[in-house]
């Protein structure tokens, strides 16, 4: 049952993907591109992350899907023209895919057996964030007040 | 006795599933999911229906009118009428439109206002989807919700739809913070997000006869005022109804649909209204339980559905009494004033919790609530005097 269901949302997240990165009209390869959101999300529940996959729901479906379709549709060309076929995009292609292999390949903790983790609850979640991860997440605040200064100081001079 | 008629609909659906006796447990899975599935949409398939007669008939009320009152008694088989309407009209699409999105849009916003039902419990032991994080869960789907009218509105190649799906998205992006910010406190006191455990925390009374539903609370008040008027805004209904401004944009998004896919914006539009009642009363009014203790032998999915349709008659009753907010004063409202004041809540709701939660913490929280609001309503006064009307007539 988990074999199926992981070969079946790796074959949605793949189709995406592909989608994404193929698709001729730009509208479409961003909206595939949510699909891909969506796979990912269902492996974080597969995985038993269910806090992860919502939240990739809610982050990436939900804001980061959404910005890049009006990024899209607010700075599109009206002529999409095909760039065709040259080699360089396949050897830079192949060369990405080669190096993330390679780092997966060698990384130490696959062959183990995962350890016994207490199930991950939101509660451990918070104390975790606020005792051993207190510092990123005041990293993370701060460059999130940061970005939505200047995303007003930009608007602000416009009107100005 | 009145236990059995409770958990009359838990032991319907054991009694079904003892129909397959000796299948594996992921059939069994299946089954039972399946079952769950098809009581949820009957029940609020008629639901919609029932509510789209009496929404008319109540705004006609408020009009000194009748309502729909022809097609049964009391009108009340309208919604067949409006069915086979919906059902036979030709269904137009534009030309030069997008098949395939202009296609999906519909059917992906009805898509993720049904996933929003499943994880309300409906009664004792009647959740159609227990999911750990069910809160949680229930606010990720209504994110997606807005990818989805982005969809309906460029997929239509209109710029009008264009125009109605982008302030659609901006007024739903904007009351997505206060309607989380204020569903924290209540998480924070609960300590859980399952939204069973949330019920159970308010049962029992204080004093003997107050349920301990958090809407007794300040915090709990005004977490839920917040809450409510939120939950206007996200399902586009009046007097937030800009995305939808017949007087304005046409039908803004969802103009160049036509026949059973308008009809489909419309299940979306009622089912999220129900969703986001249905989680209010979950979180806020106490789910399923009975407001006075001598009236436990009333089944709790009665008690339920009594207090949704009570707030499904407040949104109606907005409907036909308030005029439509402008943009920028929707987007001023949601900016200075309520993301503010969710943060109090979230502040009143730790001071409750510190000071006890008896009346020592009801008063401090109170305070603090008061204190927020007196600030803002005088930092964000406009200081514009109002001058004595003057009429001027024709000579």
């Amino acid at each position: 049952m988990n074999n199926t269901a992981f070969v079946v949302i790796a074959i949605l997240t793949l189709a995406g993907a592909l989608a994404a990165a193929t698709l001729q009209k730009l509208m479409h390869a961003a909206l595939s591109f949510a699909v891909t959101f969506v796979g990912i999300a269902a492996f974080f529940f597969l995985l038993g992350a269910e806090f992860v996959g919502l939240v990739q729901v809610f982050v990436y479906i939900g804001a980061v899907a959404v910005l890049i379709v009006f990024t899209i549709l607010l700075t599109r060309r009206d002529v999409e023209k095909d760039r065709g076929f040259t080699w360089t995009g396949v050897v830079v292609a192949v060369a990405v895919f080669g190096g993330l292999i390679w780092a997966i390949l060698e990384t130490q903790s696959l062959p183990m057996a995962a350890p016994e983790i207490p199930a991950l609850t939101v509660k451990r979640i918070g104390e975790v964030l606020m005792t051993s991860y207190v510092w990123p997440l005041q990293c993370v605040g701060l460059l999130l007040t940061a970005a939505l200064i200047g995303a007003l100081i930009l608007v602000m001079e416009e009107k100005q | 006795m009145s236990e059995s008629i409770d958990q009359i609909f838990v032991s319907g659906k054991q009694w079904l599933l003892s129909w397959l006796p000796g299948a594996p447990s992921w059939v069994i899975q299946i089954a039972s999911s399946l079952i769950n599935i098809f009581a949820l949409l009957a029940v609020f398939l008629t639901l919609f229906a029932l509510m789209s007669v009496l929404e008319r008939k109540i705004l006609g009320r408020i009009q000194n009118r009748y309502g729909p009152n022809r097609v049964g008694p009391f009108g009340l088989f309208q919604p067949i009428a409006d069915g086979i309407k919906m059902l036979i009209k030709e269904d137009i699409v534009p030309a030069r439109a997008d098949k395939i999105v202009h296609f999906l849009a519909p059917v992906l916003i009805a898509a993720t206002a049904i996933l929003a039902l499943g994880i309300i419990p409906y009664g004792r032991n009647m959740t159609p989807f227990t999911i750990d994080g069910g809160i949680l869960f229930f606010f990720a789907v209504g994110s997606a919700t807005e990818l989805t009218v982005f969809m309906a509105g460029w997929g239509s190649n209109n710029k009008f739809s264009m125009l109605g799906a982008m302030r659609a998205i901006a007024q739903m992006i904007s009351y997505e913070l206060p309607l989380i910010i204020t569903v924290l406190p209540v998480v924070m006191i609960v300590g859980s997000l399952t939204p069973e455990s949330i019920v159970a925390a308010q049962n029992g009374y204080a004093f003997g006869f107050v349920p301990r539903w958090f809407v007794f609370t300040p915090w709990g008040a005004a977490a839920f005022i917040l809450f409510f008027v939120s939950g206007l805004v996200e399902s586009n209904r009046t007097p937030f109804d800009v995305p939808e401004g017949e007087s304005e944009i046409v039908a803004g998004h969802m103009t160049e649909y036509s026949g059973f896919k308008y009809a489909t914006f419309f299940l979306a539009e009622y089912l999220g209204m129900f969703a986001v009642s249905g989680i209010g009363v979950t979180l806020f009014l106490g789910g399923w339980h009975a407001p006075l203790g001598i009236l436990e032998f009333i089944p709790s999915y009665i008690w339920f559905f009594a207090k949704l349709s009570i707030l499904l008659f407040v949104y109606v009753w907005a409907r036909g009494t308030l005029p439509r907010i402008r943009v920028d004063q929707m987007m001023n409202f949601a900016w200075k004033f309520m993301l503010p004041m969710s943060f109090t809540c979230i502040i009143a709701a730790g001071v409750w919790h510190y000071a006890g939660r008896g009346l020592r913490g009801w008063l401090w929280s109170f305070a603090v609530i008061a204190a927020v609001y007196f600030t803002l309503s005088i930092l964000l006064d406009t200081r514009r005097k109002f001058a004595p009307r003057t009429y001027r007539f024709a000579e």
